[in-house]
């Protein structure tokens, strides 16, 4: 079946077989490796991308799902320059990874979070990165790369009153 | 994982899917979410020649009052359950129930009647479902019929709804005053309950107590003739058949059904 989407802002065609999930369409055939294959139970969240701003796990939606759809990894939240997004720069600067297996799910679990809830506490940022497993870091600086996020988000926010979260987070 | 091969077609109205499956008969399976369905065809438990997607049928999603009640699209996904501000007044168990399904991503793709349909004892929303008195509306090529949540769970995995039948819609009473309590007992997180209890208005179902979500009737009779909760709660294990599994043996359930059911009564979460 051929499926048309956009993917990281780029507009997509491509012919598939029905049962290829989103993670193997993605890693596979567009050769976008930041996302991960972990448990592929849809429970460690290592496969997490945008579908549509939202965070879903890649493992367990089909290619075809996201027909018409756009799809963002971790690659596309970084700009063409370079420049990686507020999330993935604070997760640098707050030291939220050690092997970083889990890091590109937790920070697209993270940017969509962010985008549903600019301002959440650390009890929100616990709950809200429930579905993503990390085995190194005990999640602390996780959380706190999170919250640092969420105030560089609104200090950018407040400067651009144009812009509302989920475009200065894409 | 890979799943089996299947073919795949979008209905673009619950017309198109009910002809599609009449077509396919028993081969096809609808696919909303998929959060229930994907993760069984990737293991095989589930090999559906074909798979009809009913995520794109706008008439199959949304939430509206009708009367004394909400009315729920079968394809309205958990976020949006959980986040409406319409339920959260109106039907506040609900919209609690549907933040603790797995996890903010499967929230984002998994539906209430994907759910339901899946009929598994130990989840969420069949629970709150039966615990509201709640019912589905299911159409088929014999017609439309309403089944009411007791009628509905008649065993693992396993509904009122038939091969050929598509579940439209979701009912649950208007109730923002009404006294509602939930307990969900689990280990890690995003699993399923190891117990769980939602309590409302003095309608009290248990999650994994028995094949199905099983009402706790002792508990409610006892209720009625003016039992303290203290004492009704006692007897929710009452009529149960637990089973036992790496997390909790039977007489742990048991037990745990108890003390979840006194703090349901008591208006707690958690």
């Amino acid at each position: 079946m051929e499926i048309k989407l956009t993917v990281n802002s780029g507009a997509r065609s491509d012919e598939v077989e029905p049962r290829l999930l989103l993670i193997h369409y993605l890693r596979e055939t567009l050769g976008l490796r930041a996302a991960n294959v972990g448990c592929d139970t849809t429970s460690c969240g290592a496969c997490t991308v945008l579908l549509d701003g939202e965070s879903v796990k890649s493992c367990t939606v089909l290619a075809v799902q996201a027909n018409g759809r756009s799809v963002t990894t971790a690659e596309g939240l970084v700009a063409e320059d370079g420049t990686m997004s507020i999330v993935q720069q604070a997760f640098r600067e707050n030291h939220g990874l050690q092997c970083g297996f889990c890091t590109p799910g937790m920070v697209m679990a993270s940017t969509s979070l962010l985008a549903e809830n600019p301002h959440p506490t650390e009890q929100q940022v616990r709950e809200g990165l429930e579905g993503n497993f990390c085995r190194c870091t005990g999640y602390h600086n996780i959380v706190r790369s999170v919250l640092a996020a969420a105030e560089k988000l609104s200090a950018v926010s407040t400067s651009a009153d144009s812009a509302d979260s989920a475009e200065v987070i894409a | 994982m890979i799943p089996a091969s299947f073919d795949y077609e979008v209905a673009d109205s619950a017309a198109h899917a009910l002809a599609l499956l009449t077509e396919h008969g028993e081969d096809a399976k609808l696919l909303a979410g998929g959060h229930s369905l994907l993760p069984m065809m990737k293991v095989r438990l589930a090999r559906p020649a074909m798979l009809i997607d009913i995520a794109r049928v706008s008439e199959l999603s949304g939430i509206k009052v009708v009367g004394d009640q909400v009315v729920i699209g079968a394809t309205t996904r958990h976020a949006e359950v959980a986040g409406s501000p319409l339920l959260q007044a109106e039907v506040p168990i609900l919209a609690y129930a549907a933040a603790q399904v797995g996890d903010p991503q499967i929230r984002h793709r998994g539906t209430i009647g994907g759910s339901l349909a899946h009929a598994d004892p130990s989840a969420d929303l069949p629970m709150t479902l039966l615990a509201l008195g709640g019912s589905v509306e299911i159409t088929g090529p014999a017609g439309t019929r309403v089944v009411g949540a007791d009628d509905f769970f008649i065993g693992p995995f396993e509904s009122a709804l038939g091969p050929d039948e598509l579940l439209t819609e979701v009912r649950v009473p208007r109730g923002g005053g009404v006294s509602w309590g939930y307990q969900k007992f689990v280990r890690r997180a995003n699993d399923w309950a190891i117990v769980g209890v939602a309590a409302y208005d003095g309608r009290v179902a248990l999650a994994s107590m028995g094949g199905t979500p099983l009402r706790a009737h002792a508990t409610e009779e006892a209720l009625r003739s003016g039992a303290s909760i203290e004492e009704a709660a006692a007897l929710a294990a009452e009529g149960t058949s637990p089973g036992k599994d790496f997390h909790a043996d039977s007489d742990y359930r048991a037990h745990l059904a108890r003390v979840l059911t006194k703090r349901a009564l008591e208006g707690k979460t958690g």
